[in-house]
């Protein structure tokens, strides 16, 4: 790196340009970083789907219910090796905003199924015994300033007419991984069962099943379709990545949107900066000509810059990861219900960075060509 | 001795042979330097004069390696260039030219120190004996005191001595120098000549320089004229003899 000081002084020799360059390229980046967290957080469901989980839903649709009895009977199929069943629970906690996930709970075979989410022995132990109890996330309970013991009320007008349903909180739940679920509140199905219209009555909204091993998969699901095919409630068993991937396509084709507009990031990265570096090389043709003349050689020169672009790219990718980094989680705080939650990770850090190194090496790719193989008597003419 | 009749002895440090260049230029073909012969000895100081158009900078990009001709030959201490690939040529210009340009074409983002340690980059020495070359080529054109000014914080005659700095730091085997003293006054073209007789006369470095001035071109030890493609000596051409012929 002899030409470091050549390198270094290019760089800063415009530097309102340059700050303006690096600018772009940081804003653009924290834009492509948000669009990637954006989309991990809803294909996280589907990243964190435990391999040897299956979830039955019925084959009519996600809001269809199935017969409680089911659970006993798919215990029974060779290969499975818990089940346990969840409803949607759908109220409001003060406020529509205030959104997070509610889900009727089996408080006897939630844990087999669901080790990843940790509560203490003895809150769980106590929402067993609490009819009325529930289980908050720990990312829920600190956003409500919840504590265990509280009294939460939640309103519901999914199962007959609106009404306010009152739970004693018993304990909060954290998840074994960093970017786990912890957002979500859990009620007792006992409750549940007592208080909705006789025809939820005995009901699940989904089961889950835990397998023995994972290569059962196909040939458990086709057994659990298989005996239920022409009953009345007829099911579609899955796994549960696949059941998370189709739930995340609720929202819309996500992962399309969140490419188009990434590319169009990057396409726009791409011309910010090869524009600057094209009009940099372009104003020091001479300087250039100069260099070769004296003897650096055509790839030195090409070297030169490149490694120019890289510093730009580099600079504004270490910003734009930066600003990226401190404002995903205020972003993150105030769409809270809106949209799950944002994390930003190492890895999609690290890909920040590659990504920015990238962009400087393809934009600074065609104006050192040029620089390359410019004849230094036709640029010194050109003075 | 500088001779232009192609009849040298074989060991002078530039010979030049049968050297023709050809430009095209919207389908015409130009024809600037025709079949030139030149013998340079070692420590020589030549100025090249003609009128605009007659292909002098030609010639001077040909001898530095930064053209190549459409005929004949040019053997610098023993290589022959003309057929060197365009990468052998970078290194033997790094080796052996030193350019000295009339616009200086310094860096302007680097130190005068900056821009004559340049072409030391290039080479295998590390950074304590590059600063003593370094030093040494500033102090030998006056400007160690102003080896941290930037280009814009020098006089025009002062840029011009950090080119020639730059030129000499690495020892080359001769100097090219093109119009040297045209954007400088009269006082600083003093200065500059006064110079590059110096390192002729004290160094024993060859120099070949082109030059609109005749006051500049005096100074040489032999100033040739480019006519109608060839070189002729000023003492001839006053004779009326062109290129072994007579006007």
């Amino acid at each position: 790196m002899k030409f470091r000081s050549l390198i270094f002084a290019n760089l800063f020799r415009k530097k309102i340009r340059l700050i303006l360059t690096i600018g772009s390229f940081a804003i653009s980046l924290v834009l492509f970083t948000f669009l990637a967290v954006v989309n991990s957080a809803f294909n996280r469901g589907i990243d964190i789907a435990g391999a040897d989980r299956l979830v039955i839903v019925s084959r009519v649709g996600l809001m269809q219910v199935m017969p409680i009895s089911y659970a006993d009977q798919v215990a029974a199929i060779p290969g499975v090796k818990s089940v346990t069943h969840d409803h949607w629970f759908g109220g409001v906690y003060q406020e529509e905003k205030n959104f997070f996930p509610q889900f009727v709970i089996d408080p006897e075979n939630h844990r087999k199924v669901y080790p990843e989410f940790i509560v203490p022995d003895d809150q769980w132990n106590t929402f067993v015994k609490d009819q009325q109890g529930a289980i908050a996330g720990a990312k829920t309970a600190k956003r409500f300033g919840w504590k265990v013991g509280d009294r939460i009320p939640i309103k519901n007008s999914l199962y007959g007419p609106t009404k306010t349903w009152e739970f004693n909180l018993d304990g909060i739940y954290h998840t074994e991984k960093a970017d786990g679920d912890e957002g979500q509140f859990w009620l007792q199905w006992k409750n549940f069962d007592e208080n909705v219209p006789a025809v939820l009555k005995s009901t699940a909204g989904w089961y889950i099943l835990k397998l023995d091993t994972p290569d059962d998969a196909v040939r458990v699901a086709k057994a659990i379709d298989a005996k239920y095919a022409n009953s009345s409630f007829e099911t579609k068993t899955e796994t549960e990545s696949a059941f998370a991937a189709g739930f995340a396509k609720q929202f819309g084709n996500i992962e399309f949107l969140i490419l188009s507009v990434g590319s169009v990031v990057f396409f726009t990265l791409l011309l910010v900066t090869g524009n600057t570096m094209a009009i940099s090389v372009r104003e020091r043709t001479a300087e250039l000509a100069v260099l070769k003349a004296i003897g650096v050689t055509d790839r030195s020169v090409l070297f030169l810059v490149l490694a120019e672009s890289m510093m730009i790219a580099l600079f504004g990718g270490l910003l734009g990861l930066l600003l990226a980094w401190a404002a995903i989680p205020v972003i993150s705080a105030a769409v809270t219900g809106l949209l799950p939650p944002l994390l930003l990770s190492k890895t999609m850090l690290s890909f920040g960075l590659v990504f920015a190194v990238f962009v400087g090496v393809v934009s600074g790719l065609i104006p050192g060509i040029g620089a390359m193989r410019m004849r230094v008597v036709n640029a010194l003419r050109r003075v | 001795m500088i001779r232009v009749d192609g009849q040298g002895n074989g060991k002078s440090l530039i010979q030049v042979r049968g050297l023709s260049k050809t430009y095209r230029r919207g389908g015409e073909e130009i024809q600037v330097l025709q079949r030139l012969n030149l013998d340079v000895d070692k420590g020589d100081f030549v100025g090249f004069m003609g009128p605009s158009g007659s292909g002098k900078t030609t010639l001077l990009n040909l001898l530095g390696g930064l053209d190549v001709p459409t005929q004949g030959s040019i053997t610098v201490d023993g290589d022959e260039i003309t057929h060197m690939s365009g990468s052998k040529l970078t290194k033997w210009r790094a080796r052996h030219v030193g350019f000295i340009f009339q616009m200086y074409n310094l860096i302007p983002v680097l130190t005068a120190y900056q821009n004559v340690e340049l072409p030391l980059l290039l080479t295998k020495l590390s950074g304590s004996e590059r600063r003593k070359h370094v030093e040494t080529a500033l102090s030998v054109v006056g400007l160690t005191d102003r080896m941290n000014h930037y280009p814009r914080q020098l006089s025009g005659g002062q840029e011009q001595r950090v080119t020639i700095a730059r030129a000499i730091v690495s020892d080359p085997t001769f100097l090219l120098c093109d119009e040297p003293t045209g954007d400088l006054d009269r006082k600083s073209a003093d200065e500059i000549m006064a110079l590059i007789e110096e390192l002729v006369a004290k160094h024993g470095k060859t120099v070949l320089m082109v030059t609109h001035d005749p006051v500049v071109a005096a100074r040489a030890h032999t100033t040739l004229h480019l006519e109608k493609g060839v070189l002729v000596e000023a003492s001839k051409l006053e004779q009326g003899v062109v290129a072994g012929g007579v006007r």
